[in-house]
């Protein structure tokens, strides 16, 4: 076993300091180390989604990082989406469009709808449906979960920027 | 962005009631856990002390494992308890009941930890649990197997011939009821008849004579199977794991282990995905032995993604022959089918529901249907939404497209033709209820989509038909009213997507209260009466019935409470909408409820036999590129009979699903064997499911006729829809490229090649 390695980041706007393997992927460290089970393993190498966080304002795949490598720098999972308000306009969507049903797949689809509308306000179907294009749903044929999308820009559009 | 549709098809005699609750699309009630990452799936679970497993698995698709030395794993420090089949009972033959399909114990346990042999690359053959999850992998490198290394059988027209290796010493085949004389891999065959084939196609103007093969596809949930044991030390046994049933994981560890069921209890935890292939348990026993191995502490195992797709259920490949004839007005005359299914390692395909599927959409006087389960070195399958049907469909309803084409007639209106209908019987004896084949048709032929017109080169549109059973069975539920006037209801079913409120909205319909007043938890095994797994479309059925019960219970109870504290008899008393009246008195549920003189609760279970079968119907459109072979999907409808959609946006959400499932095995899926048996595409890269560039939206029309068997008339709508894909691709293929694919997955390379041979393919124009 290699020794720790002592790890600083923010995550979720907070200050976190942990023990880390230098080959704990930060999937695992987020999920057995952290408690945030919120990120999901679907495959560990990169085709799923499930296990999706924004690191540094990109949207990765946590099984591809690891630990070791979010020294000093800042994370957020999908335990960090919904603000003190309630839930995130993302989220209250794709409860009102049934844009889930197992809801494993569910996290990694938010948050990677949430770093889409930090660079992309206002996407297009297409443009929605080349973005999620990394992240594997297999309960809902996508439809509902792109129309969620869609209409979360909508109301994130209407909703001033300081209450989001 | 097109608009999915309802359509009521309640006939005169048919009231349509008015509903409050049902048809109305609440926020779910584990909504907001599912949104913000709280819900707790099994592989979320930690507890003191707890141990991580992992599970060595053969490297071969065919050996005989000579000797197995698990010294030096034992010896690495940190690894608490190193298991092999040696640790488990060796068990006599027994069938034991999984509720969708069954297995012979003796394999099972085989399959769970391999005993003399492997008979698939990724069995199991040991375990090990550790601190970590690195140092347990680190400890399985360790363990020496020695292996006799058998060649290798790969499919079924292989493993059926007779001087094929032979998987399984103790198989012989059940040859129509009949024992064979010698081992064989063909587990089955069995056989159904009606009229007298021969005559049929004496009768016939046109013959149809096709044979198509189908590869092993997987059921591809997102979460891998996981399980986490704590073996007590009183022999208390707790799991927690992902699954379709609790129950069924109970009375399986219960019978592997060869425990009493009273000592387990399992828990159920939120489950990613199942289709079929969380019914059957694979880690449940390992993860016990080892925690009883490491003094008793608790071990959790988690799957790998190549491991799901190399050791856990994908579906049969399967070759079947299909000959269908019909008279020059288009009714079928006679139709005949040969089905040789992939068992896999072990006995248990679903062959025998693929006979039923087959022709199951039309009535044909003269039918016959052979079926063949083969065991074949890979990995022992699984159930699969619909299972075994969405291959015999793609057999069928090309072959039926052929005949349309021959004969000049459209395919929607060839189907209303020869469409089943109520009382109509079929050659494996069963006799249809009130059933909404024709009604799907008919919307499919209605819907704006069959007349838009479909203009460019490379392009053509598709129909297909489907068919599934569904099921009933056995469920449990509880529900008790709380001085709040709301109502806790605790049932049985795993919800894998959306039943919690599925059930709630029923008991909510029975009380007049909105579906936010109820509730819904999801019980383990010691919490509630024994309820089967979330399979068969069973769950908003089945349990619901249960659940309907319950409010009827509830609701006489409140009635006499009521007449109690009004001092009249409880006939005079009404309660409709959650208002208790009589004479000018009145109140709501919620000012009664904190009045009541003693707690309020019932319990109700059910053993549903009035399961109403489901049609569907698809459309199309898509375009071929004819230099790589690409199909692109322009437009899909599907015309579903749901019986009465209680909870209508999941009730899209099955048929959508369902649909892109369907296109995955129809355009890409398939498991790649290399010639040692090997699994060559254990990944989500290599083995390609539809993500959400590959699809369009997915119109859906649900066509409401009511199940009899149920007070609201639920049927159940999960499974047909995964049925009539591939079928519908090829038809629409054929039509944009003039090719008759006869193989699943149409995967670019195929539909190129079939193009590039189209000389013995002419289409035949009317």
């Amino acid at each position: 076993m290699s020794k720790k390695v002592l790890i600083q980041a923010t995550i979720n706007g907070e200050e976190v300091e942990f023990l880390a393997e230098p080959r704990q992927s930060l999937l695992e460290v987020l999920r057995e180390g952290l408690s945030l089970t919120g990120a999901k393993e679907g495959c560990n190498n990169g085709n799923c989604g499930a296990c999706n966080v924004i690191l540094d304002g990109a949207l990765v795949n946590s099984c591809l990082v690891l630990a070791v490598e979010i020294q000093g720098r800042s994370l957020t999972t999908i335990e960090g989406i919904a603000g003190p308000q309630g839930l995130h306009p993302i989220q209250q969507k794709f409860l009102e469009h049934a844009a889930l049903q197992c809801g494993y797949c569910t996290p990694g689809f938010i948050v990677a709808a949430k770093a889409l509308f930090d660079q992309n306000p206002n996407p297009t179907e297409q443009e929605v449906r080349y973005w999620l294009a990394g992240n594997l749903c297999r309960c809902t044929g996508y439809d509902k979960i792109v129309r969620a999308v869609l209409d979360a820009a909508q109301a994130i559009g209407k909703i001033p920027v300081e209450e989001i | 962005m097109t608009a999915n549709l309802r359509v009521e098809q309640t006939s005169a005699e048919e009231q349509k009631p008015a509903y409050r609750v049902i048809g109305t699309t609440p926020i779910r009630h584990d909504g907001t856990d599912k949104v913000t990452g709280r819900a707790l799936y099994g592989a979320d679970i930690r507890l003191p002390g707890m141990l991580y497993g992992a599970v060595l698995r053969s490297p071969h698709a065919h050996a005989r494992i000579k000797s197995i030395d698990t010294s030096q794993a034992e010896a690495l420090p940190g690894v608490r308890a190193v298991v092999t089949s040696a640790d488990l009972p060796d068990l006599e033959s027994k069938i034991a009941e999984l509720g969708e399909g069954s297995i012979n114990q003796r394999y099972q346990s085989c399959n769970i930890l391999a005993r003399d042999k492997v008979l698939y690359f990724g069995h199991p053959v040991a375990a090990v649990a550790a601190a970590d999850p690195h140092l347990a992998e680190e400890a399985l490198a360790l363990i020496q197997v020695d292996y006799d290394v058998l060649p290798p059988v790969l499919d079924v027209n292989q493993a059926m011939q007779a001087d094929a290796p032979i998987l399984l010493e103790d198989l012989y085949t059940d040859e129509l009821g009949k024992k064979s004389e010698h081992p064989s891999n063909i587990a089955s065959h069995s056989q159904t008849r009606l009229g007298d084939i021969e005559k049929g196609f004496a009768e016939a103007a046109v013959i149809v004579e096709r044979e198509f093969t189908t590869s092993m596809v997987h059921q591809g949930y997102i979460e891998p199977q996981n399980a986490t044991a704590l073996y007590n030390q009183d022999g208390q046994l707790t799991i927690w794991c992902s699954t379709q049933g609790a129950f069924g994981v109970r009375d399986q560890v219960a019978s592997i282990l060869q425990i009493p069921i009273s000592k387990i209890r399992v828990v159920p935890m939120e489950i990613g995905g199942g289709f079929g292939g969380k019914i059957g348990i694979y880690l449940e026993p390992i993860a016990a032995l080892l925690s009883r191995r490491s003094g008793h502490r608790p071990v959790k195992m988690s799957m790998k993604r190549s491991d799901v797709f190399a050791a856990t259920g994908p579906t049969s490949g399967s070759t079947i022959r299909v000959k269908m004839g019909a008279d020059q007005q288009g009714r079928i005359t006679a139709a005949q089918a040969v089905l040789a299914y992939e068992a896999g390692a072990y006995p248990g395909s679903f062959v025998g529901a693929g006979m039923g599927v087959i022709f199951a959409p039309y009535r044909i006087e003269h039918v016959r249907t052979d079926g063949y389960d083969v065991v074949v070195n890979k990995p022992r399958t699984a159930a699969y939404r619909a299972p075994g049907g969405t291959n015999a469909a793609f057999a069928c309803e090309v072959v039926i497209d052929e005949l349309c084409e021959k004969l000049g007639i459209d395919p929607i209106e060839f189907r209303l033709l020869n469409g089943v209908r109520q009382g109509d019987r079929r050659a494996d004896g069963v006799v249809y209820d009130r059933i909404g084949c024709l009604e799907t048709l008919q919307a499919a032929r209605e819907h704006p989509h069959y007349r838009a017109p479909l203009e460019g080169p490379f392009r053509g549109r598709g129909v297909a038909s489907g068919y599934w059973g569904n099921y009933g069975g056995m469920s449990s539920a509880s529900a008790s009213i709380n001085p709040d006037g709301t109502i806790s209801l605790v049932e049985g079913s795993v919800d894998i997507g959306g039943t919690r409120t599925s059930l709630a909205m029923q008991l909510a319909e029975g009380l007049g209260v909105p579906a936010e007043a109820v509730r819904p938890v999801v019980a383990d095994t010691d919490q509630v009466g024994y309820t089967e797994g979330t399979y068969g479309s069973r769950t908003t059925f089945a349990t619901g019935l249960a659940v309907y019960e319950l409010s009827q219970i509830l609701k006489n109870k409140l009635v006499e409470h009521a007449a109690r504290l009004w001092e009249v008899e409880p006939d005079q008393v009404n309660f409709a909408e959650g208002i208790f009246t009589c004479a000018d008195k009145q109140m709501t549920l919620q000012d009664f409820a904190p009045q009541l003189p003693e707690p309020v609760v019932a319990s109700a279970a059910v053993h549903a036999t009035k399961w109403g079968a489901s049609f569907a119907t698809h459309i199309v459109d898509v375009e071929v590129d004819p230099e790589t072979g690409k199909v692109t999907i322009l437009r899909y409808t599907a015309c579903q009979d749901v019986g009465k959609a209680v909870y209508p946006n999941y009730v899209e959400g099955q048929i959508q699903g369902g649909v892109a499932q369907g296109v995955g095995w129809g355009l890409n899926e398939e498991y790649l064997y290399d010639e040692k048996g090997r699994l060559v595409n254990a990944s989500w890269l290599d083995y390609r499911m539809p993500v959400s560039l590959d699809l369009p939206m997915i119109d859906t029309v649900l066509v409401e006729v009511p199940n009899p068997g149920h007070p609201y008339g639920v049927r159940g709508v999960g499974e047909v829809p995964i049925v009539p894909p591939p079928a519908a691709l090829a038809n629409a293929i054929y039509r944009a490229v003039g090719v008759r694919m006869n193989v699943l997955p149409m995967s670019p390379g195929r539909i190129v090649a079939a193009i590039q041979s189209r000389a013995v393919h002419v289409p035949e124009k009317d």
